[in-house]
């Protein structure tokens, strides 16, 4: 295959100083790469992912490279692909599934919130469930009903779960190699709408500290306001402050990258120094992730806090069809009148 | 019904006396333990039980024929007959059943029993997943570790069914589902859940070879599945077994078979008791005496008071148990509210 998104920026070979471009389409890609050749227990398999590399070709050149018993397709079920993640954990398997949508795992969910989230605990941590399922997750690219879904929140609030979505090729990159070697579930949400966007990636290093990609990273300094955003998100939160500084606003982005657990230490630094916090989810606003990261940084922050946090967010409607996609989705302007509502708050 | 062919099993050695009479000291202490069970919820020893009367000979014939050192099996939460013929620690198993802990507390591993599953029909994809674990592992065919998943007449209308049966012969994985038709659903006969009366009449549109026994004849269901075992561990794939017998007592401790069936239907639908039926047998064939069916009756009785001892001194898990079993890597979040309630409950 030639053009394979694997001989196109994996097959860079060992990891070179600096930094190399990619999509995070690329990133994704080579860090499953990586993964499989590091890990002989690790198991790539959902719909289509074998031969077409699945539909995003994330998975592109995997098979071919590795192997059919090592990358391979399954019949068209979720619940199927996800019941047999547990089985195959049990053998001492690492799964990486991967449901093909957001709104396909909808189907899965028995298994995963009754299974997954609970064989560790019932097992009494005798079968650890080493699953990394891979969600091509949120909206942003015009495609069919239930092809856009944010499932966050849900997630979230099942125990034995852990959550993390990527904002860009480089935190890809390593927040799925960690969340591939970990020895709990964790839902790996990739934003779609970012998949073909190109990045440096530091191969050999996550974060400036050097340390494991746990926590939240804050992507952009700032003093007046801290703009809290995760996957898809974040890029567009940088363009709002970017034009915020125009204005003489200095907004900190921070991005959570782990909805659960979330980084809530982290959170509390930014706000302590800004002092006003908006958070922004494409989510729809009721029970959404947004309330929690509000309740955090009230609880840590009440003191300080210049204004109640703001969220900026989707609706609570069904998400809806490409035409009214832009309406939905937090956009500039309504970021910066969230914005604007926070600095412009008077007490009393 | 049989459409396993006869050359893709073993031709099995017949059971020796001496096994006859194993099969039929294992049958007794199941019963016993089991019409014990319902007195030990009648006395407050238990809260809640789920009874197996009349499903001896199918749940000691199939698990008999285990080899628990390559296979592993998914009960529901009526396979007691089972996991005492795999010989798995009883008390730790009726731990369940004394609200100890969800899933009992043998070990699931050493035991190869998978822990006890509430959601019906919530294991049957996991056996498929362990199963073709053993096919990625590259065990020869004719050494694969099989895997016997046990569902119901009612568990049979689940979607996960399909999947698995589904899944299991796309893959032609090592496995046996083992379905006890024992006529009722709680309070639903077979008929408003199969319409043609039988699971493995479906068998064939998955392609896959089934069986319909007598799931009353220890020694048919013994065999059955032997050969299908015989066939999974070749290589071959899947086989679906439907052993026919008759839930006797009550959905569970909380249920009442007086609404919705009358004692003649039962008398009728139960027939013969299959432990008087296997005692008769024996009789004739000159296998067993008086003697020693009284030597099994007062080993069963022996072993039920030692595993009510064990119940009734099994005392509450520590509530840190709660915490410390969600994740293999526990979170802050989690650390917290362990934190909080030994302080709030505990007045550390």
């Amino acid at each position: 295959m030639s053009n394979s998104i694997l001989e196109g920026a994996a097959a860079a070979g060992p990891a070179a100083a600096a930094t190399t471009v990619m999509s995070m389409q690329q990133a994704l890609n080579r860090a499953l790469d990586e993964v499989l050749a590091e890990n002989p227990k690790a198991v790539i398999f959902g719909e289509d992912c074998g031969r077409l590399g699945g539909v995003f070709r994330i998975t592109d050149g995997l098979q071919a490279k590795h192997g059919e018993q090592r990358v391979f397709d399954t019949p068209l079920a979720e619940s199927g692909i996800l019941g047999m993640s547990v089985g195959l954990a049990m053998a001492g398997f690492h799964p990486i599934p991967e449901v093909q949508f957001d709104g396909f795992a909808y189907p899965a969910i028995n298994q995963i919130v009754c299974q997954i989230a609970r064989m560790n605990y019932r097992s009494r941590g005798t079968m650890p469930m080493p699953i990394t399922l891979r969600v091509p997750s949120f909206g942003g690219i015009r495609a069919p009903e239930h092809h856009g879904e944010s499932l966050e929140a849900l997630f979230a609030h099942v125990p034995g779960l852990k959550v993390v979505s990527p904002s860009n090729p480089h935190e890809a990159y390593h927040l799925l190699k960690y969340a591939a070697t970990r020895p709990d579930p964790v839902i790996f949400m990739e934003p779609k709408s970012r998949y073909w966007q190109k990045g440096d990636v530091d191969l050999a290093h996550c974060d400036a500290d050097g340390g494991t990609p746990t926590g939240a990273k804050v992507m952009r300094e700032g003093r007046h306001l801290t703009l809290v955003a995760w996957g898809a998100m974040v890029a567009r939160c940088l363009q709002v402050a970017e034009l915020a500084a125009e204005d003489g606003i200095d907004v900190e982005v921070l991005d959570l990258r782990w909805l659960k657990p979330i980084d809530a230490e982290a959170l509390a630094a930014s706000v302590r120094k800004t002092r006003r916090a908006v958070v922004v989810h494409e989510a729809p606003l009721t029970s959404g992730l947004g309330a929690e990261v509000a309740q955090l940084i009230t609880q840590s922050c009440f003191d300080t806090l210049k204004a109640p946090v703001e969220r900026v967010t989707g609706f609570d409607v069904p998400y809806p069809s490409g035409d009214l996609e832009d309406e939905y989705i937090p956009n500039i302007d309504r970021i910066l009148f969230g914005i604007q509502r926070v600095l412009e708050y008077k007490r009393g | 019904m049989d459409t396993l062919p006869v050359a893709s099993g073993v031709a099995a050695e017949p059971l020796t006396p001496a096994q006859l009479r194993e099969l039929y000291s294992l049958m007794v202490a199941v019963r016993h333990l089991d019409t014990s069970a319902i007195a030990w919820q009648r006395q407050g020893i238990i809260p809640g039980y789920a009874p197996e009367l009349g499903q001896e000979a199918a749940q000691v014939g199939s698990g008999y024929a285990v080899d628990t050192t390559r296979d592993f099996v998914f009960p529901t939460y009526r396979e007691m007959g089972v996991a005492r013929t795999m010989g798995v620690d009883m008390v730790a198993y009726m731990s369940t059943h004394k609200a100890t802990w969800h899933g009992g507390l043998y070990d699931p591993v050493e035991s190869r029993l998978a822990p006890i599953q509430a959601v019906v029909a919530g294991s049957v994809l996991h056996a498929v997943g362990w199963a073709h674990g053993q096919t990625l592992s590259g065990t020869p065919d004719g050494k694969l570790g099989v895997a016997m998943t046990y569902f119901g007449d009612g568990a049979s209308s689940q979607g996960d069914v399909h999947e698995a049966l589904n899944f299991a012969a796309v893959m032609k994985a090592p496995v046996v589902f083992f379905v006890q038709n024992n006529g009722w659903a709680i309070s639903v006969p077979t008929e408003r859940q199969v319409a043609g009366g039988s699971v493995a009449a479906r068998a064939a549109g998955y392609g896959m070879p089934a069986l319909q026994i007598d799931g009353d004849d220890v020694v048919a269901v013994v065999e059955a599945t032997r050969r299908a075992f015989a066939h999974a561990r070749a290589g071959n794939g899947p086989v679906l077994i439907e052993a026919m017998t008759y839930r006797r007592g009550p959905h569970s401790t909380s249920d009442d078979p007086g609404r919705y069936r009358s004692l003649d239907e039962e008398r009728d639908g139960a027939g013969l008791d299959p432990l008087e039926r296997f005692r008769q047998r024996l009789v004739a064939d000159g296998i067993a005496d008086e003697a020693f069916f009284a030597e099994a009756l007062a080993a069963a009785k022996a072993e039920e008071e030692q595993i009510r001892n064990g119940i009734q001194a099994l005392g509450s898990r520590p509530g840190t148990e709660m915490f410390d079993l969600v994740f293999q890597e526990t979170t802050p979040a989690l650390q917290a509210q362990a934190a909080n309630w030994r302080e709030e409950s505990e007045h550390v």
